[in-house]
């Protein structure tokens, strides 16, 4: 069994793992759930004070963080739950419509 | 499968007829013979009456039923000759064997439709006397054993003695009680002849 | 050389285990399998192997214990009969997606109710649609051999799924017959060790299991876990020839008696295969050309090859020690006339339903399925084809 497999829909039943089990760790990053979405966060880097309470709470990868600051949203993650906003002390993260 | 011998033990739960029917069965294995041992199976209750059975023979054993027509039957519990048609099936060459201070022509007299040769053994004075309690088992496999002709009375006896060296490890004193509880049965049914 | 024994069918189901040294047993006791457990837990306490024996709560735990101790990476097995099995249900899909090797020592029993602790295949056929491999046993030996095999036919990297090796209860698991025990150092050997290609406690490679499974591939994993079952056919006879080189016993797909030249034949299960083979040869000693085939694999079900040693017998009896309650018959009838389903020529099949909550089949029982199927032959009249056997009856009386 490969490491890592590259699962979509175009895979075969006898390409496919066992039971779906997954012989790899840090693989979440292949998982893109950023299309569940209907609502997005938008950072305006502006009011940001770069205190990064956002970061940890985010259930996915959708906030980057480097050299101890974060960037912009990385929307092919982010589910649109809205708990970064919520988190932010001044209001540099807004929810808005997902068109 | 002519040399086949089958028989079914009559006794009460607690009263240790499974266990002699398996001892039998081990004792019968060790002189080489192909054997079952196994009991009817219900709820377990104390004192209710239970049957257990033994095939032996020269030739692998494959039937799984019950058995329905023995050659011999065993009887612990002389009690039970009153509620169990503990005769049912016996073949007419065979013969039964019971746990009673009663005498063969007794149980005829008490029994009249028993078709076949009656054997009785005091299991209970014989364990009392060598044992100093009441076991059944011993002096009862003796008498399946004599009565059966189903091997060698002396083979039977070491075959026992290595069994029961084994069994009680831990209290030797009881090996000599057991064996002469066996000796006394083989010795009694003697006289019986 | 072989070791001439007597043992019990639970017994020599514990000894197998106390062979293969598993390293996980995880077991709730029901009767008539509570004798596994315990003799085995005996086996732990003396330190005669080195199993970490797991008392559980259920046998919903018990199974559960096992899925999660297999995924870990360890051998493990459990035994259980009737009710316990039946607790066990959910999670036998489990183990089986999860690939997951588990053996089970299944000693059969009725499922209530009424209540019943007896012998009949209602729990383990109740199971045959879980994905476990399914292995039937007549006696103590077959229990015993087959215990041994069933493991490696699990662990197969083709097969990769979990295997029952089922015994009637209490007519084999508690009768004392003679038995060849093959030695320690055979078994170990035959069996080796249990190496995963992945396994939750390989700190080299992490891995995740049992995950939500969308539409999306649910039916791609079941195609494949349907291919492993399928592998498990040949693995099994590659098994069986490696196992006769140790033990010098011969086992198939299915063990057919007498059945080359045979007219009216039966199919069975467990431990009535024998009662039907003493059935068999008093018939042809009366000149009737009677045989059987005794099911061993049921799961996978080898149905091409059983079809192709069937065919030409003229009238079939399937025995189902279970009910079904299809209104035509048993499991066993079912994947019989399934399997002769496509053959040009195939016998007419009468499926009896027998034995059910332990009750005793003698040879005159077997006997008389044969008369019926003689009768079938001489008159040409099919009758009722799904039947119960020796069933008391009002026309009867």
């Amino acid at each position: 069994m490969t490491n890592k497999i590259n699962i979509d829909e175009t895979i075969s039943w006898q390409e496919i793992t066992p039971g779906g089990n997954v012989c790899a760790s840090g693989n979440s990053e292949e998982f893109h759930t950023g299309d569940w979405r209907t609502i997005k966060p938008v950072f305006i880097a502006d009011k940001c004070n770069q205190c990064l309470l956002c970061a940890p709470v985010c259930p996915d990868l959708a906030i980057p963080v480097k050299d101890g600051k974060r960037g912009d949203f990385i929307y092919e993650y982010c589910k649109g739950c809205g708990i970064c906003a919520k988190v932010c002390p001044v209001k540099a993260i807004e929810m808005k419509a997902d068109n | 499968m002519s040399n086949l011998t089958e028989i079914r033990w009559h006794g009460r739960g607690g009263q240790g007829a499974k266990t002699a029917a398996l001892l039998l069965a081990d004792v019968a294995f060790s002189t080489g013979m192909y054997v079952q041992g196994f009991p009817e199976y219900g709820p377990e209750r104390m004192g209710a009456p239970i049957t257990a059975y033994n095939r032996i023979s020269g030739e692998k054993i494959r039937v799984h039923s019950n058995i329905y027509e023995p050659n011999y039957v065993v009887v612990v519990d002389e009690s039970l000759l009153e509620s169990v048609p503990v005769s049912k099936g016996l073949k007419k060459d065979g013969a039964i064997i019971i746990n009673t201070a009663k005498t063969p022509e007794e149980i005829k007299n008490n029994y009249p439709d028993y078709d076949c040769r009656i054997y009785t053994i005091d299991a209970k004075e014989i364990s009392e006397s060598t044992l100093g309690k009441y076991f059944p088992n011993t002096p009862m496999l003796a008498a399946v054993v004599k009565v059966s002709k189903l091997m060698d009375e002396d083979r039977f006896l070491d075959e026992m003695k290595h069994s029961f060296e084994h069994k009680f490890a831990a209290k030797p004193n009881v090996i000599e009680g057991n064996m002469n509880a066996l000796i006394m049965t083989l010795r009694r049914l003697d006289d019986d002849k | 050389m072989s070791i001439r024994e007597r043992l019990s069918g639970n017994e020599a189901i514990a000894f197998a285990m106390k062979q293969i040294n598993p390293d996980v047993v995880a077991a709730f006791p029901i009767t008539p399998s509570t004798e596994i457990p315990q003799y085995f837990s005996q086996y732990v306490a003396d330190g005669q192997v080195d199993t970490e024996f797991v008392p559980v709560e259920s046998e919903h735990s018990a199974i559960s214990a096992c899925v999660g101790s297999q995924a870990a990476g360890a051998r493990t097995m459990t035994a259980t009969s009737s009710c316990g099995l039946a607790l066990m249900h959910e999670i036998l899909y489990v183990a089986a997606s999860n690939r997951l090797p588990i053996t089970i020592a299944a000693i059969n029993r009725a499922l209530s109710g009424p209540i019943n602790i007896n012998a009949d295949h209602s729990d383990t056929m109740g199971s045959r649609d879980s994905g476990w491999i399914q292995i039937y046993s007549e006696n103590n030996q077959e229990a015993y051999d087959n215990f041994i095999q069933a493991l490696k036919i699990a662990e197969h990297k083709d097969v990769q799924l979990p295997a029952m090796v089922c015994q009637d209860g209490f007519i084999t698991s508690h009768a004392v017959e003679n038995i060849e025990l093959i030695e320690d150092a055979k078994v170990k050997e035959f069996v080796g060790e249990y190496n995963p290609e992945c396994y939750l406690l390989n700190e080299k490679q992490p891995m995740s299991i049992g995950p939500y499974d969308t539409p999306s591939y649910y039916l791609e994993h079941k195609r494949q876990q349907a291919e492993g079952m399928k592998n498990a056919k040949r693995v099994a006879l590659e098994v069986a020839k490696e196992f006769e080189k140790i033990s010098g016993r011969k086992y198939g797909l299915f063990e057919a008696y007498k059945l080359e030249d045979a007219e009216a034949a039966i199919v069975i299960i467990n431990s009535t295969a024998g009662t039907a083979k003493d059935a068999v040869d008093k018939l042809r000693n009366e000149g009737k050309k009677v045989g059987l085939l005794k099911i061993r694999l049921f799961r996978p079900f080898p149905a091409e090859e059983i079809a192709k040693a069937l065919k030409h017998v003229k009238v079939l009896a399937a025995m189902d020690k279970t009910e079904s309650f299809s209104s035509q018959g048993g499991p066993l009838g079912a994947e019989i006339k399934a399997a002769l389903y496509h053959e040009k020529e195939s016998p007419t099949v009468i499926n009896y339903i027998y034995g059910l909550g332990g009750r005793d089949v003698r040879v005159e029982d077997i006997g008389s399925v044969y008369e019926d199927l003689y009768k079938i032959l001489a008159t040409g009249i099919t009758g009722e084809t799904y039947r119960y056997l020796s069933v008391r009856d009002q026309e009867g009386k």
